[in-house]
This record gives C-alpha cells, structure tokens and sequence, in this order.
C-alpha cells in the first residue's frame, strides 16, 4: 500500500490576499488517527489555510490531495466526506437548533430526528433543540454547530476555533469529541489558540508571517 | 505552437511587447486617422441625401464598431483569465473598459449630433443608437463591479464573469432592440448609416476604421503597461523596470 | 448512505421555502413595491383609463422588473453574512445544484407571487381581461429569466457596499430583452393581434437563462467565496 497516497496532504500551498502574502509554501501530511493543531498569531493565514484544505479556496500554487488525488479533481466526493466548523458557529437565526441540522446535515447523509437529537444530547443542548438559534446563546450556538460537525459523521473535520465563547465543561467536551473522532480513525486539523489538552498524539503547524 | 501563448501569459514579457509596440501604432494610427479625416472631411463628396451632414460617419461608425470589438477583446481577455488563471488576461480586460467605454460615447454623442439635422431631434430611439447605449451601460456595469472590490483580484475576477456574461447577451440585446424599433418604425425617419458609397466616400471610412482599431491598440499598450506594473508592483522586475 | 442529488435539491428547496415563510412580511414588500409603482404612473400621467391602457404593458413591465430586483440582493445575502453559504458549498452535492434550489425558491415566492397580483395591478391599469392569460404567462417567464440574471449578478455583488444599487446597475442592461419581448407580447394580447412571435422568444429567452445562468451564477459564488 502506497503509504504516501492516505490521508489528507497539502504541498507547498501559497495564497496572497492582494499585496500580503499570506501562506508561504506551507505543507503537512495527515494522516487517518492523526490530528494537526494548526497555532500561529493573528494573521499568520490560520482560516486562510483551512479554507484552503477544504477546497473554498485555490490556492495560487501548491495542492492539496485526499487519498493521492487532488481535491479540485474531486471535489465534491472530497467535500462530502468532510466537516468544516467555520469561525462563526453558521445557524440560520430563525430554523430551530434541530432544522438547522437537519438542512446542513441531511445533504451529506440521510438523518432521523433522533439521530439529530442524539447529536445535540452529546454536546449538551438538546434542550434547545426546539429553540430558534436567534434566542440561544453564543456558547449554545457554539455547542449546535459541533452537534452538527458530530452528526455528518465526517472522516475529516476541520475545525477554526472550535473553543470560542465556551466554558471550560464545553472545552472539554470538544476535546472529548476529537479524541474519539480520532480514536475511531477520523483525521482533524484544528485550529486554535490554546493548547488542546488531549491525551491523544497531536502535531502541531506553527504559521508565522 | 502553444509557447507563444504562455510567453504572452508572463507579465514582464507583456509589458516588453507593449512598450516596444507603443510608438509605431501611434504612428501608424495617425496615418491612417489623419488620411482618413483629410480625405473623408475634405474631399469626398456630399452625399445627395444627407448633404454635408453624412460626414459625421467617418467618426460615428468606426466608433461603434471599435465599441464593439473592444467588448469582444474585453471578454475574451476575461475568459482566458478566468479559464487558465491567466492574471494578464485581467489586466488587458481592465486596460481595455474604459477605452471600449470611450468609444460607446463618442458613437453615441456623434450618433445624436447626426441626428440632428436628420430627425430634427437629438434623440429618436433609433435601434443602433440604443443599442449602443445599452452597450455603454454593460461596460459601466463592468467597470463598476471592478472598483467596487476591495480585493484587486475577486474584482477582476467578478468584472472578468460579468463581460462574458455580457458578451453573449450583446446580440441578444441588438436583435432585441432592432426589433422592437421595427415595431413603431416611422416612414419618415431617415436612419442615419453608411449610405451607398463610391470610392472616394468608402476609403476614408475604411482608413478612419483602421486608424482608430490602431489607436485603440497604441492606447492598449499605454494602459496596459500601466495595469501590469501596478498588478505586480511587488515583483522584482518592477523595480528594475521603474529604474531604467 | 449518501443523499441523491434531487433529495439533496429538494431538502435545499424546503429550507429556503421554511426560511421565505418564517419572516412573510419580507414577502409582501416587494408586491407592495409592485403596487405602489404602478399607482406612481397614473398620478404622475394623470390619464384616463382608456390612454393608461396604451402605456399600461411598459408600466407593468417596469414595475415588475424593479420589484423583482428589490428582493434578488437577499438570494444570497442573508446566508453569506451568517456564514451558512459556506456550509452549503461544501455539502458535497455540488454549488449548481444548491443555486438552482435557492433561485427556483426564489422565483416562486416573489416572481409567482408577481404573476398572481398582477390582475390587481392590470385592472388598474386599464387592462382588458382578455389579455390576462397572456400577460401572466408573459410575466411567469419573464420572472424566472429575470431570477437567474439575478442569480448571476447577486452573486457577483455579495458584500459590497451598496450591493443592490450595483445589483440593478448590472442586471437591467441585461434584462432589457425581456422587458422589450415581454411588454410587446402583453400589448399585443390587448390590441388582439397575434402574440406567438414575441411569446416565442420569450421562451426561447427563458430557456436560454435557464440552461446558461445556473453555470455562471455558481462561478460567480465560486469567486465570492473565496
């Protein structure tokens, strides 16, 4: 087995953002069971990269490929097998906590209610499963969006600040989540600011302007 | 077959090319404009319907047409930018807007100068006019969206989708409009356009259509130096380039 | 396990239809718009019924043509802004069918709402009722020409300043076909004389946009989202 050709690689991936060059010929290999901690200082190109990983944005040279074969190729197979969690937790204000899963979710896999429930009972919000997102709090909407990253049952989950705005039971939990998305042989790259306290093995890419 | 084709897409070597073009098409457009207006001004006879009035056409025409070409060669830059990622194909797109837009008003300010002692008005809804007219507001459309970007490449980008958006829409709207004016077609409406010409009226014409695609060209290679320095002004080339 | 394309079109059809009917007072306005412009007409003419009746066709053309363009900056906005865009671009099934779901949501809950007013509108305006079958089926189609030009140009414009007044700069240039075919074949009706030719292209109009813009409107948020 090619043991190049598994996983998630990116090569030599530059991005300028009109005058700024932004990544400068950054790599990583990725493998299944293996997660990327992704730190640097503001504007170092943190999201800039993982939009890159994920295929909203070309980069001006470099690849990214899954599997061996670049994402831009098959991008959409590449696309359904992953779960992007962006910087701002991305619920509609007036579907509730279960539609707005259900409207995200149900186009990567067929999903119940009660999966859907079962997703926001893991992370700690089923009460506000019947809520429209406007009412809940930025800590609750935080906790939806990982529910929802957890119910697309994603072998890549790319994550930006999955910590904001959560208490220290809700970091916890967020480590407990990629742990045993790791665990069960899923890859992350995650980007944050702190440490993440994980007792599975974590590599890390620093950015640095 | 295809080297040429990548050299042209290597900014430097584009701004070599336009700068060495410059001079001669400028020279050559003068030749050509200057034959064009002496003979086609002073020369060439009345016409026996329009009178003297017909010598608005020496302007008038090549200017809608070059209006025209140059959207083609605006869309078609696009194209090649947005299909292989060419970043020069968006600086020949963004130097040629408002030269194409140049055009489309002066067709239109001479068109309606024309009109005047043909309709008694200066403005009757004739099909061309209006059609150049929406012409005109495909390349402000164009040239706004561009401004309006705060990122310099998504505003080439998007300016870039919207000329070949436009591109395939410009027949659409001329036959559109031709049409549409056959409806309230007045008997008595002379349209202004090229009446049957001898020699003496059709070369000048042809040499002022000839001077001004030149003209457009010299002015091409003006702006497009401008547009490539500006795009890659944090190339090393640039500096050497300012400095001699 | 994997969710077929026309599930996946008519799960993105249902949200936008949820989303559309959450907020209805967003719906109405813009055939308030609608109402509103075509009463400015008569009062700024200040003509009988029977004259109204000749400019009646470009009346209801423009007044329907601005309507639409009113609620085409909010196709694309609203998502964009909460970062939900995102999610849907990356949902595996493919931007061109998500933009056909979102416009075809569209057209139903402004241009088909268009259509069913406008024999308010057309009362107004003098309108015979003979010419009502073609006047709404002129309109159906011109509505939906207009959503896709508007997908285009909405997606082009997301996040700028002042969107909508760049949305309506780019997009009535293009509409003008419509609004010329569409007007002629409602005057037409009125008159009695034969309608097929501009009704024609009309359609052939539509289908045009229809088979074209889905591929232009989702590079365009190609280049937006990035």
């Amino acid at each position: 087995m090619n043991f190049a050709s598994d996983g998630l690689e990116f090569e030599k991936v530059h991005v300028w953002r009109g005058d700024r060059h932004v990544l400068q010929g950054i790599s990583a290999h990725v493998r299944p069971r293996e997660l990327l901690h992704i730190s640097g200082a503001n504007g170092t190109g943190k999201t800039t990269l993982l939009r890159v990983v994920s295929g909203l944005l070309r980069p001006e040279q470099g690849s990214v490929t899954w599997l061996g074969q670049s994402i831009t190729s098959s991008r959409t197979e590449y696309q359904a097998a992953l779960a992007y969690a962006s910087h701002e937790p991305a619920l509609k204000s007036d579907l509730t906590a279960i539609e707005n899963l259900r409207f995200a979710v149900g186009l990567k896999r067929r999903v119940t209610p009660k999966d859907l429930l079962a997703a926001l009972d893991r992370t700690g919000v089923a009460a506000c499963a019947e809520l429209p997102a406007r009412v809940l709090s930025a800590g609750q909407r935080r906790r939806v969006s990982l529910a929802r990253v957890l119910a697309m049952r994603a072998s890549i989950w790319l994550l930006d600040e999955p910590h904001a705005n959560l208490d220290a039971a809700g970091s916890e939990l967020v480590s407990e989540l990629l742990q045993a998305h790791v665990q069960e042989g899923g890859l992350a790259l995650v980007v944050a600011h702190r440490d993440l306290a994980l007792s599975c093995p974590v590599r890390r890419l620093e950015l640095n302007s | 077959m295809w080297t040429w084709f990548y050299k042209l897409a290597s900014p430097p070597y584009v701004y070599g090319v336009a700068a060495a073009l410059r001079l001669w098409l400028f020279g050559a457009a003068a030749l050509a404009m200057g034959y064009g207006l002496i003979a086609g001004l002073a020369i060439a006879p009345p016409d026996y319907q329009q009178g003297e009035a017909f010598r608005m056409i020496y302007v008038h025409v090549p200017g809608a047409i070059l209006s025209l070409t140059v959207y083609t060669v605006m869309a078609a830059a696009s194209a090649v930018a947005l299909i292989w990622r060419i970043k020069v194909g968006h600086a020949v797109a963004a130097a040629s807007a408002p030269i194409g837009a140049s055009f489309a008003l002066l067709a239109l300010v001479t068109g309606s100068l024309w009109g005047k002692p043909m309709w008694g008005t200066y403005w009757a809804w004739d099909p061309r006019l209006t059609s150049e007219l929406i012409l005109l507001f495909l390349y402000v459309g164009v040239m706004s969206l561009r401004s309006a970007f705060e990122d310099p490449l998504r505003g080439d980008r998007a300016a870039a989708l919207l000329a070949v958006v436009g591109v395939v829409n410009v027949p659409i709207v001329h036959f559109s409009v031709v049409w549409w004016n056959s409806l309230h077609q007045g008997a008595t409406i002379v349209r202004i356009g090229a009446p049957k010409m001898p020699g003496s009226m059709l070369w000048p014409l042809l040499s002022m259509w000839l001077g001004f695609m030149l003209f457009f060209g010299a002015v091409l290679c003006m702006r497009l130096q401008a547009e490539v320095l500006n795009r890659e002004r944090q190339a090393s080339w640039v500096r050497e380039a300012i400095k001699s | 396990m994997t969710v077929g394309a026309w599930e996946a079109f008519l799960l993105v059809l249902h949200r936008e239809l949820c989303l559309s009917f959450r907020r209805p007072e967003q719906l109405f306005q813009p055939l308030v718009f609608f109402l509103i412009v075509t009463t400015l007409f008569p009062l700024g003419l200040s003509l009988q019924l029977s004259a109204l009746r000749d400019i009646a066709p470009g009346v209801l053309w423009v007044a329907a043509l601005l309507s639409s363009l009113l609620s085409l900056d909010s196709l694309f906005k609203s998502d964009a802004d909460d970062g939900t865009l995102e999610q849907l671009a990356l949902s595996g099934q493919g931007l061109t069918l998500i933009v056909v779901a979102k416009t075809g949501a569209h057209w139903l809950v402004t241009g088909l709402a268009l259509v069913i007013v406008s024999p308010i509108v057309a009362i107004a305006l003098g309108i015979p009722t003979s010419a009502f079958a073609i006047m709404m089926l002129s309109l159906a189609l011109g509505t939906l020409t207009l959503s896709w030009l508007g997908a285009i140009g909405a997606g082009l414009t997301i996040g700028l300043r002042r969107g909508n007044v760049l949305l309506s700069l780019i997009v009535l240039p293009l509409a003008t076909p419509l609004l010329i075919f569409g007007a002629a074949a409602t005057d037409r009706a009125i008159s009695g004389t034969s309608t097929a030719g501009a009704m024609y292209f009309l359609a052939a109009l539509c289908v045009f946009t229809c088979t074209l813009a889905p591929w232009a409107a989702t590079a365009a948020l190609r280049i937006t989202l990035e």
